[in-house]
């Protein structure tokens, strides 16, 4: 909203003079502690306001990288699946798919510096001490050419960075640009000449599938074939029957002991990947790890101890896995999944249900 | 899902399924006649009639079979679905409302849309906490008793994310106005507002802007001028009279009436008062509009009037025949009230004047009718959304003339469906 913005900007603190000013308060909460304020007040604005003291360098950032951004970001930050590019792009912004990276896109690096604080890695936020995040975000640097190798990021140095595309930005503008043609009397009548479809959402057919339109498309052709009319969009496909989605659920476990295990998984995800398309990421993948040889998922590396294992005999059945998870540093000395270990073990029955539906 | 498609028809506990089939193709005669003539005379008794159902005969669920009331299972299909393809994980994804299934202007609990960034955090309410810092004469923590002690307020308001048919800048895309639709919802919020809630903490007067961060895993974070939060804002614990849901902010969020979903903090943990916008990521990486000049315009959190005919559409054909017909849809505004809705049945050659039904609430969902007598010919639906302050919701093409096709967020343009002779509708563009 421009107008209000616009006012907002414009007037700058001033305009708070004017705000309705309450006389009364009603002495609810409690005095926060410093101690408080600073666990919670984490942000960092551009100016660095809110900067940790603290440095970092390219090349340990990019240990860190490797070993907690780069399976889901790519090897050089150029993103996974879907999951974001941080890397690249330059000059794509006019393209007609323009890669969003911090280096052809974003406007200030503290957001980046905010960001990895605050939510990242993925699954085990505010887990990074500030020279941490300051070695990440010196390579992320590196990965967008901002900075040669030698480059080492600190509390000192950060407000002298500018990002290349700062200037890439303004504030809305809706009001002024666009509201003079869209506030216009409408038309009502004749507005425009014969209408001709000119694209079709079914060309692309990337539509989820939705089994009751899908039988209802079905139903209205059904009724309009028996009434001896009616046309059909060609690029439709045919209604398909309705099916029930599949249930693997183990015949073993309850559903509730299985929904409560897939609950638990969460905190497994952030390494390891199951289900349909699973492959190998911090963690090996766990398709099927009921019944399997420890360490044998092809082409994960694994520490020394757990192939070994594997080779003197140790099978993951329930009960095995129930008790590495329980301590895996303690089942398996030297190890190095780099999990505390679930203590209770009504939790660990529930996940092993849940990781036991997936087979190979 | 037969039974739900034929009108309701079904056996039971003690039905078999050769009458099952028969009560199917009765359904289906019976809707053929309406069809092709009007008001019908039917070909033989009714057995739903004539014969004693079940329900009828036999006794039902007593009062504690569900202590916490859901759906009759003949509406399971209505349900929030997701788009697999749009992102890596579902637990920093979205879904969609069934907007095609739903009528009034509020949406149940139950099937309001989800976005998160790192999932649903799971907070009780004895632990939750509530900090107030920065720019303040009195840095406070509140419990969520403490909250509950200041003066509430109830308003009706919808969100919508601001990347609300987002997959349809570069043309029609997604069957389903679940999907080309679905990132919003419309609730009664019961709150405190931040006027008050920010009073008790004194803000400075150099305080210019207001930092809400939530407690999830992904902190999510986004600046919001002091101006707005103090217009209308408010913290909501209730959403429809109870609790909000886990996934809607449980047990606190913050409503941003109006403007774009994302800045609806959810998990609401901290308000910091500061002199600057934050610029974190929510609000330059995210949620700034790429326009075809390669530059973005940033700050655009109003949503402007918007509205979609829910019914018929690609999920919900016309499965009646022809004859009296309902059409109907969503509007709103994130500027005020929706004062009209106009309704295409030509692509937008000529219009009339929808029917708004139902309470009229600031920043709220509007639901329109328009009831006409289909005789079986193609249809292009559409309808137009204009705002109290004047605003007419423009075609697809007159915001691409300005903004390109690469900025994602912010597409209000007109929605077009395509209904075919047989009643199926497609998502199609006009010219």
């Amino acid at each position: 909203m421009s107008r209000f913005l616009k006012s907002t900007l414009i007037c700058a603190g001033a305009a708070f003079a004017a705000l309705p000013v309450m006389a009364q308060t009603y002495g609810l909460g409690r005095a926060a502690l410093p101690e408080e304020v600073a666990a919670w007040d984490i942000d960092i604005r551009p100016d660095g306001a809110g900067l940790p003291d603290g440095s970092g360098d390219v090349w340990t950032g990019e240990d860190l990288y490797e070993a907690q951004c780069a399976h889901c970001h790519g090897t050089f930050g150029e993103g996974m699946g879907s999951w974001p590019a941080l890397a690249g792009g330059h000059g794509s912004l006019t393209h007609e798919h323009p890669e969003k990276t911090i280096g052809s896109y974003w406007p200030y690096l503290s957001t980046v510096w905010d960001y990895v604080n605050r939510a990242m890695p993925y699954g085990m936020a505010q887990s990074l001490t500030p020279n941490e995040v300051y070695a990440i975000t010196a390579y992320l640097m590196y990965l967008n050419d901002l900075v040669d190798d030698d480059f080492e990021l600190s509390r000192e140095n950060f407000s002298d960075i500018r990002l290349p595309n700062e200037d890439g930005f303004y504030l809305d503008d809706r009001i002024e640009l666009e509201w003079p043609l869209f506030t216009q009397d409408p038309c009502m009548s004749d507005c425009k000449p014969e209408v001709q479809v000119t694209m079709r959402a079914a060309v692309l057919d990337v539509t989820p599938d939705d089994p009751i339109a899908d039988a209802r498309r079905a139903q209205a052709r059904a009724m309009a074939a028996a009434s001896g009319g009616g046309d059909a969009p060609a690029s439709t496909p045919d209604a398909e029957p309705e099916a029930k989605p599949d249930e693997d659920a183990s015949a073993a476990h309850s559903p509730e002991l299985i929904a409560q295990g897939e609950s638990l998984y969460r905190a497994c995800r952030t390494c390891h990947q199951v289900g349909d398309g699973a492959r190998n990421a911090v963690g090996p993948m766990l398709n099927g790890i009921i019944g399997r040889m420890a360490g044998r998922v092809d082409g994960f590396r694994y520490s020394p101890v757990l192939t070994e294992a594997g080779d003197t005999g140790l099978i993951w059945t329930e009960e095995t896995v129930s008790e590495f998870i329980a301590d895996p540093r303690g089942y398996l000395p030297r190890n190095r999944m780099s999990y505390a270990g679930m203590r209770d073990a009504d939790d660990r029955r529930a996940l092993v249900a849940y990781l036991s539906t997936y087979s190979e | 899902m037969s039974e739900e498609l034929t009108g309701g028809a079904h056996s039971g506990r003690s039905g078999g399924p050769s009458r099952r089939g028969f009560l199917r193709g009765a359904g289906l005669a019976g809707a053929g006649l309406i069809a092709g003539t009007g008001a019908a005379r039917a070909a033989s008794p009714d057995p739903l009639i004539t014969e004693v159902q079940p329900w009828a005969q036999f006794l039902g669920d007593g009062v504690d079979a569900a202590p916490y009331g859901k759906p009759s299972r003949h509406e399971a299909h209505v349900i929030r679905r997701n788009v697999e393809w749009l992102t890596a994980d579902t637990s920093s994804s979205v879904n969609f409302t069934p907007i095609h299934e739903l009528d009034g202007i509020i949406t149940p609990n139950g099937v309001c849309f989800e976005r998160h960034h790192a999932g649903v955090a799971d907070i009780a309410p004895q632990d939750y906490r509530l900090l107030i810092n920065g720019l303040v004469d009195r840095e406070l923590v509140f419990t969520l008793q403490d909250l509950l002690r200041l003066p509430r307020e109830n308003h009706v308001y919808f969100l919508e994310c601001a990347a609300n048919s987002g997959m349809e800048w570069r043309g029609a895309q997604l069957n389903g106005a679940q999907f080309t639709h679905g990132m919003i919802h419309n609730c009664m919020y019961t709150g405190v507002s931040l006027r008050t809630l920010l009073n008790e903490a004194g803000v400075k007067a150099q305080g210019s802007w207001l930092l809400a961060e939530g407690a999830d895993a992904s902190a999510m974070s986004r600046s919001i001028p002091m101006e707005k939060a103090l217009d209308d804002c408010m913290i909501a614990f209730r959403m429809n009279g109870e609790a909000l849901r886990p996934e809607q902010g449980y047990p606190v969020r913050l409503i941003v009436p109006g403007w774009e979903g994302n800045m609806w903090v959810k998990w609401l943990r901290r308000l910091e008062v500061g002199d600057a916008p934050w610029h974190h990521r929510e609000e330059t990486s995210k949620y700034t509009d790429l326009l075809a000049d390669g530059r973005a315009r940033r700050f655009t959190w109003e949503m402007h009037a918007k509205s979609v005919i829910t019914n018929p559409s690609p999920q919900a054909p016309i499965l009646h025949g022809h004859g009296p017909t309902v059409i109907t849809g969503l509007a709103w505004s994130g500027v005020g009230k929706v004062a009209r809705v106009d309704v295409s049945i030509d692509g937008g050659r000529n219009w009339a004047q929808a029917r708004i039904s139902g309470p009229s609430f600031d920043k709220s969902l509007h639901r329109f009718y328009f009831e006409f007598d289909w005789d079986g010919r193609e249809l292009l639906l559409q309808s137009r959304a204009i705002d109290d302050a004047g605003y007419v919701q423009p075609t697809k093409d007159a915001l691409r003339e300005f903004r390109g096709v690469s900025s994602v967020y912010h597409n209000n343009g007109i929605q077009t469906w395509h209904v075919h002779s047989n009643g199926e509708a497609e998502n199609v563009e006009v010219s």
